[in-house]
Order: C-alpha cells, then sequence, then structure tokens
C-alpha cells in the first residue's frame, strides 16, 4: 500500500479511472503538459494522450460548459477548475444547466460531470486563491458537492464521484494537499457519496467539519481529550445531499454540537446544520449549538490569512460554550 | 509598418424577395420537389406559430416566442442536418425542431410549462432548448468534442441569436472550437433585434460572421429569407465539420416579424416602417414564388397544403390540450438518476405527508 498525499491520492484516482473507463476524459487549464499547478492531473497526458487529457484554453465558463456537453453527449468529464475563486463563472452553468438536465429532458440527457474546484484557506495564496464556496454550491439543485477531508477519503471520494451518474463540485482542500501522508490501497475502490464519516468516536460533544477543518477538528478533540473530554468529529464528505440524520444520530448521544467551517458565517453551511439541529434535534441538545467560522470578511492576504481561519484554539473554545451551557 | 493579417466576408444569395434566381443554384436546389418539401416545412412553421401564438392569447400555453419571419432559416437548418448529429438551439428554432421528428405536440407541451415536451420521441440526443443566452454555445463545443474523440462522422449545430454573440460564452466557445477543429456549426440567426437592442447597438463589428476570423475559423454571410442560401451554407459547413475541416460560423440575415415573445410589444421601440418593409422579404413569398414560376406550385396545392397543416396543427393542440398536467412528484423524479435519501421526504410532503416538518 502506497503512503500518498492528498494531492497523489487525486493523482492515482484520475489514474485508475482512466485506465478503467475510456469515456473518462480530463480536462481543464494546465492539466496536461503541466500536470496542473498542483499536480494533480501529473502523468496522465503522457499515460492517456492529449485527448483525453485536454489543456484548455483559458475560459472558466467553457470549461463548464463543454463538460455538460461532453456528459450528455456520453464522456465522462472530470473537469478543473485552477482555483475555487476562478470557479464563480462556471456558476451559470452548473445552476442553469448541469444541475437542470437530467430533470428538463425527463431522463432523456444526463451530465455525469465532476468539476474539481482547490479551495480554502491556509496556503499563504494569493487574493482569489483561498475561497470556501461550498454553500454557494450546496444551495444548487440536482448537483452534488463532495469536500475530502484525507488522502484515503480524496481517492475514494473521487472515484465515487467520477462514477456517479450525475454532477458533482469536488472541493479539494489545498491546505491538506501536501500536509500528510496516508496509506492508499490504489484498488480502484469508491467510498459512499451522500454519507457522513465518523472520523473519530467520542461522547460529551459532536465536532462537525468538512474539509482542512476536519483535520483541525480532530487537533482540537486530542487537545479536549487530555483535558477528560470526548469528542466526535463527523466529516461532512458529501455536503449534498446532507446526511443530516448520522448528525441528528451524533447529537443524539452527545448532545452538545459544534460546527467548524472556514467560510463566512452568513449563509454559511454551517448555518444550514444548525437549522437542520434546531428543527430536528432540539430535543436532544443539552446546549445551543456553536458555530465556529469563518468571519463575515473578504479572506484576508497571508499575513492575517491565520488569524481568520479557525484552528483547534477557536474550535476548544467553541467547544467549552457548548459544555458550559446548563 | 507591414500587414500580418487580412480577411473578407463573403454573402451568398440564390433567391432575390421577388423569388428570382441571382446565379446558378446548388444541385440539391435544382429540383424543384427539394424546394416544395422545404417550402411545405415552412407553411407548418407559419400555421404553427400562428396557433401557438392563439393559444397564448387565450390562455392555454404560457409565453411564447415566435419564429415568424425565420421560416427560411429553420428550414435551411433542419434539412442540411442528418439524424444523428446533434441540435443544440435556442427558442426560435422549432421549425428546426419539427424537421428533426419533434412532435407539434410536444412543442405545445414545452410551451404549455411541461418538462416532458423536452423529452423528445424523435431526436433523443439533441438538446433541449437553452433559454440562457449562448450558454448552449459551449455545450456545442463539448459534444463536438466527444464526436471527434469517438471518430465519429457526426456534427453539433449551434444555434443563436445576433444577441449571443456579445456574451463571452459566445466568444470562449468559438474560440475552443477553432483551436480543437472541432465538428460543429454556430449558425446565427441575425434578426436585428435582440428584444429591444438593435443589431447597431450590439456590437461595432461590420458583420458578425467576422467574430469568426478572431478563433480562426470559417465565417460567412448568408441571406436568411433565402431557403436556399442557408441550406447551401450549412452543406458545405457540415461537409467541413465531417470532413475535419473544423467550425464554420454562419451568420443569416433575416428579421423578427414578431414581437420578442407574447410578452413583449416590440412597437415601443421600432417603427411600423421598419416592419412593414421587412415584410417585403418575407422568406414564404418568394420561395412561394419562385416555385410557382418554376411550374410546381400552384393555387390548388397551396389551398391543400393550408389545409393540411391547419389540420395538422389542430389535432397537435388538442392532443396537448388533452394532456393532463404530470403529477406534482414529477419535479422530484430526474432530479436525480436516483433520489438521494435526504430528498426523500420533501417528495413525500408535495405528496401531502407534512410528517417531515416535525
Amino acid at each position: 500500500m502506497a503512503q500518498l498525499t492528498l494531492v497523489e491520492a487525486v493523482n492515482a484516482a484520475l489514474k485508475r479511472e482512466m485506465e478503467r473507463d475510456p469515456a473518462v476524459v480530463v480536462l481543464g487549464e494546465d492539466v496536461g503538459v503541466d500536470g496542473g499547478v498542483f499536480r494533480a492531473t501529473l502523468g496522465l497526458i503522457e499515460r492517456f494522450g492529449p485527448e483525453r487529457v485536454i489543456d484548455t484554453p483559458l475560459a472558466e465558463a467553457l470549461i463548464a460548459g463543454m463538460a455538460i456537453g461532453m456528459a450528455a453527449e456520453g464522456l465522462k468529464p472530470v473537469a478543473e477548475i485552477q482555483f475555487s475563486g476562478f470557479g464563480y463563472t462556471t456558476i451559470d452553468q452548473i445552476v442553469n444547466h448541469a444541475g437542470r438536465m437530467r430533470h428538463r429532458t425527463q431522463g432523456r440527457l444526463s451530465c455525469p460531470l465532476v468539476l474539481r474546484m482547490p479551495c480554502g484557506a491556509g496556503i499563504h495564496a494569493p487574493e482569489h486563491h483561498s475561497e470556501s464556496p461550498e454553500s454557494i454550491f450546496a444551495h444548487i439543485p440536482g448537483i452534488r458537492v463532495v469536500y475530502p477531508s484525507s488522502p484515503r477519503r480524496a481517492y475514494g471520494l473521487l472515484l465515487a464521484a467520477i462514477r456517479d451518474p450525475d454532477p458533482v463540485v469536488f472541493l479539494e482542500p489545498t491546505r491538506l494537499y501536501r500536509l500528510f501522508k496516508e496509506d492508499v490501497a490504489d484498488g480502484g475502490e469508491a467510498l459512499p457519496l451522500d454519507a457522513c464519516n465518523t472520523a473519530r468516536e467520542g461522547s460529551d460533544v459532536t465536532l462537525v467539519a468538512w474539509g482542512a477543518m476536519v483535520h483541525e477538528s480532530l487537533a482540537a478533540a486530542d487537545v479536549l481529550a487530555e483535558q477528560g473530554v470526548a469528542a466526535e468529529v463527523l466529516d461532512v464528505a458529501t455536503l449534498k445531499p446532507l446526511d443530516l440524520d448520522a448528525i441528528l444520530a451524533s447529537v443524539a448521544r452527545t448532545g452538545r454540537c459544534v460546527i467548524v467551517t472556514e467560510a463566512a458565517r452568513t449563509c454559511s453551511f454551517a448555518s444550514e446544520i444548525a437549522a437542520g439541529l434546531a428543527e430536528e434535534g432540539l430535543l436532544h441538545l443539552l446546549a445551543p449549538v456553536q458555530r465556529v467560522t469563518g468571519y463575515d470578511v473578504v479572506v484576508p492576504l497571508p499575513r492575517l490569512e491565520h488569524h481568520y481561519m479557525p484552528g483547534k484554539e477557536r474550535i476548544i473554545a467553541g467547544v467549552k460554550k457548548a459544555l458550559a451551557f446548563g | 509598418m507591414s500587414i500580418v493579417a487580412r480577411f473578407e466576408i463573403h454573402y451568398s444569395q440564390f433567391l432575390d424577395e421577388h423569388g428570382k434566381v441571382l446565379q446558378p443554384l446548388p444541385p440539391f436546389a435544382r429540383a424543384p420537389q427539394n424546394l416544395v418539401a422545404l417550402y411545405r416545412w415552412m407553411v407548418l412553421m407559419r400555421a404553427y406559430d400562428a396557433k401557438a401564438i392563439a393559444l397564448q392569447r387565450t390562455g392555454q400555453i404560457n409565453t411564447f416566442a415566435s419564429l415568424l419571419g425565420h421560416e427560411a432559416v429553420n428550414a435551411g437548418i433542419g434539412s442540411a442536418m442528418a439524424p444523428d448529429d446533434v441540435f443544440l438551439m435556442t427558442y426560435r428554432e422549432n421549425g428546426v425542431q419539427l424537421m428533426r421528428g419533434v412532435t407539434l405536440k410536444e412543442l405545445f407541451l414545452y410551451w404549455g410549462g411541461d418538462e416532458r415536451g423536452s423529452d423528445f420521441a424523435g431526436p433523443r440526443r439533441d438538446f433541449p432548448i437553452c433559454i440562457t443566452i449562448a450558454a448552449h454555445a459551449t455545450h456545442a463545443v463539448g459534444v463536438a468534442y466527444a464526436m471527434k474523440l469517438r471518430r465519429e462522422p457526426r456534427a453539433a449545430v449551434c444555434a443563436l441569436g445576433d444577441g449571443a454573440t456579445s456574451k463571452g460564452d459566445f466568444y470562449e466557445a468559438i474560440n475552443a472550437a477553432g483551436t480543437w477543429k472541432l465538428p460543429v456549426v454556430f449558425a446565427v440567426t441575425n434578426n436585428q433585434w435582440a428584444i429591444s437592442v438593435p443589431r447597431a447597438r450590439q456590437s461595432a463589428a461590420l458583420t458578425l460572421a467576422q467574430k469568426a476570423v478572431a478563433a480562426g475559423i470559417e465565417g460567412l454571410q448568408v441571406d436568411g429569407n433565402d431557403v436556399v442560401a442557408v441550406r447551401h451554407a450549412m452543406d458545405e459547413a457540415l461537409a467541413r465539420a465531417r470532413s475535419g475541416g473544423g467550425p464554420t460560423l454562419i451568420e443569416a440575415l433575416t428579421y423578427r416579424l414578431s414581437d420578442h415573445t407574447t410578452a413583449d410589444d416590440a412597437t415601443r421601440y421600432r417603427s411600423p416602417d421598419e416592419v412593414a418593409e421587412a415584410w417585403k422579404r418575407d422568406p414564404i413569398v418568394r420561395l412561394r414564388a419562385y416555385l410557382a414560376a418554376a411550374g410546381a406550385w400552384d393555387k390548388a396545392a397551396e389551398d391543400a397544403l393550408l389545409r393540411e397543416v391547419n389540420e395538422q396543427v389542430q389535432a397537435a393542440a388538442q392532443a396537448y390540450l388533452d394532456t393532463p398536467p404530470p403529477p406534482a412528484e414529477q419535479m422530484f423524479d430526474h432530479l436525480y438518476a436516483a433520489l438521494p435519501a435526504a430528498l426523500q421526504k420533501q417528495r413525500a410532503a408535495v405528496l401531502g405527508d407534512e410528517s417531515w416538518r416535525s
């Protein structure tokens, strides 16, 4: 079993699926000869040729729209948007076409495409390179929004996303791309979509997170454990459709919930989960649900971004607040 | 200073507004029965259009976008395409759709606000009507890429309006299609008006066809009221596409004789004189004049055809009106290949089960 970083796991999944299914094509800016600016598509063009590993012109709306055309015509495109901050021009295509094609044609045409977008802060990148747009995408009907939190998760979830018959926005946390390695079995086995993953079991409080914040939440749980607090960490691997039942089940056991996201607070996906808990889990709760989030500001440039992103200290503070209540 | 590039845009027309032949007809148009067949389609389109407007005015369908004046463009595109090509359209190409096997009833269903109208029994690979302007130009690139990748002798045809050529999606699409020499035809119907904004205010470019030059693809202008010119340009463009010659941008000059839609009132922004002038170039009148002069059409044939198309359209309208609306839960069906668990409760709610709220 190979020890892979998250970005290597993405690469391995792409290779595996292109090998298995000739309908899979990869497209995007610099994905060919360059292997992608993060090297997620490294070596693909040598193995599968420039017809299936497509360097596109520099045009994100084209990439999304072209993927829709390819998918409806029987290919399985995996398109890379170089950074999610450049992905906002794809939203027209995702809202108006990818998410609607199947329903609009009553199943006659469909859009089995994956739009990969590196996202999140913490890599000291220029403006527009540290966005957290997941709640924008999660609002769109007819698509899936998937967000892996580790190399193993990235490998299995990307395979599942490519094999899924509907459009998937696949958000990749750049901060975790090379942060750590994990044993990844490259056997072509997909992980389930539409399901939360329990990253750590605990009985005192439920931490709900996705992407890089799962990593921060696990770090917070380590510290909390030393203080005698057993935190459960749920990894919301698929934001849309949300596996709220798994979160409710955990909160039913712990009675306390802290939701962690590095996105701006208002209308963040943490808000959606908090609303779901308020509607369906009120009687499980021993304390108000806490949201530990980014601030309602533009993601700061690198000199200030560490003040913006929630780290284990802010997560622990949120947990303390939940524990102190009642 | 030296010149590094030059270009010219060719304009093509075979029949003038009186049906007079201006240059030798292309082979397909030399047999009058071929043009009679196109004429019959064009008359059907106009009968359909009139019926749709009548249905809208009496509250039996919703907002409708008329194709009045676009019959030659529609017939030219529709007759040139092969069944297994893929057509990607706007809302003003119902005529092409009819020629490709979409039924009148499906079109009425569509305008009646029923998604089943886009589940064409005929051309299964054709795209549904694209309302967001020019977004489907990028889809056409993807479709054509798939065809080329699989070495298929098929082509994608993307119909657009003059307003669409101002959009980024259009430029991104023709640019990319050029880089890969894709089998795609961009058929721009320049009807002079994008709702209330005239062609002159869309672009300072002398022609829309010349936008092809910047993309490195073929571009030409044709008389969009002359079905022979449209069909011939489409034939050549499709042959180029299928033989690896790459994309073509065709600008067909015509006029939107109707309001933008039934919700629009074009008298607010254009003069009756301009519209009256445009009626003199009616594509149906000129083709009929040519056919009559060629001895291939007469009043008896015309009367019989009008009776036939009106009956056809009436029967389809009735079939639409007799179709009950889909069940409410249809809004969930086909949203995903399999409805996710998270949506099951909402689907139950639309069926009257309110327990999901508690």
